[in-house]
């Protein structure tokens, strides 16, 4: 299910000082938002944005699992409120912000079509670590 | 198909295990040196191509099938209303909203 943070952690990878424990230890504050909020789009990431995007995440995340596990039966069915529209609508204003030329442009629909295309035929978190090898058109062409 | 308590946690710990290892992997291997300029090339590519895989699976799809659903049309919604430089906090209620309001009809 996490195997897009492979791919979150290699790029992150150059911006990290420190021995491998250290590194190894900042690497484990990526999550999806503040990778994205942190990467400055020239290939290096602002890391105490990333450190400090993640705090906030990771307590109120946490902090609503736990009331959720406690009073989550008094919503009864908490499709019906709609809710479930709020992740893909952030994720879709960070993604906007990166599609700054032509190349990320069309290394997003290329990772899109290929993503929903192997959705039937592999394990869910295996179409979107393979839609991030669209990223290696970078190999063949120089982004403006 | 009915887990024991054991069981539960014993995938749970399994679950953080493999996130740690997934999330170390990059930093450990290849942190601390100068990568090639390709190198760089292809990480500034990893932010839309990740982002866009993480939007459209969960927009138009559910688990291992493509499904569209009420959240599809809400999401759609505001994803107009970014295009056209609306607040983020505002697209995010009005597809909230709208996803809402086709459920109850």
């Amino acid at each position: 299910m996490n195997a897009r943070f492979l791919a979150m952690g290699v790029a992150l990878a150059p911006s990290l000082p420190g021995g491998p424990l250290k590194r190894a230890a900042q690497g484990q504050t990526v999550v999806d938002a503040s990778w994205a909020l942190a990467n400055r789009g020239d290939g290096i990431f602002d890391r105490w944005l990333l450190f400090g995007t993640t705090l906030p995440q990771y307590l109120t995340w946490t902090l609503g699992s736990v009331v959720g596990a406690i009073f989550g039966d008094a919503l009864s069915d908490t499709h019906r409120l709609g809710l479930d529209a709020i992740y893909p609508v952030f994720f879709l204003s960070l993604l906007i912000a990166e599609l700054r030329d032509p190349t990320s442009r069309w290394a997003a629909v290329g990772a899109g079509l290929l993503a929903l295309a192997l959705v039937p035929i592999s394990p869910p978190g295996i179409p979107i670590l393979a839609a991030s090898t669209v990223a290696l058109i970078g190999l063949a062409r120089r982004s403006a | 198909m009915t887990l024991t308590y054991t069981q539960v946690w014993v995938l749970i710990l399994g679950c953080a295990a493999l996130t740690a290892l997934n999330k170390a992997f990059g930093p450990v291997l290849l942190g601390g040196r100068e990568l090639p300029p390709w190198f760089t090339r292809v990480i500034v590519l990893l932010a839309p191509t990740l982002l866009c895989a993480l939007v459209v699976t969960s927009v138009f799809a559910s688990g291992r099938s493509r499904s569209v659903g009420a959240h599809t049309v809400g999401v759609d919604v505001a994803a107009l209303m970014l295009w056209r430089r609306h607040s983020l906090v505002l697209c995010v209620v009005v597809a909230v909203l709208v996803t809402a309001g086709l459920r109850a009809i």
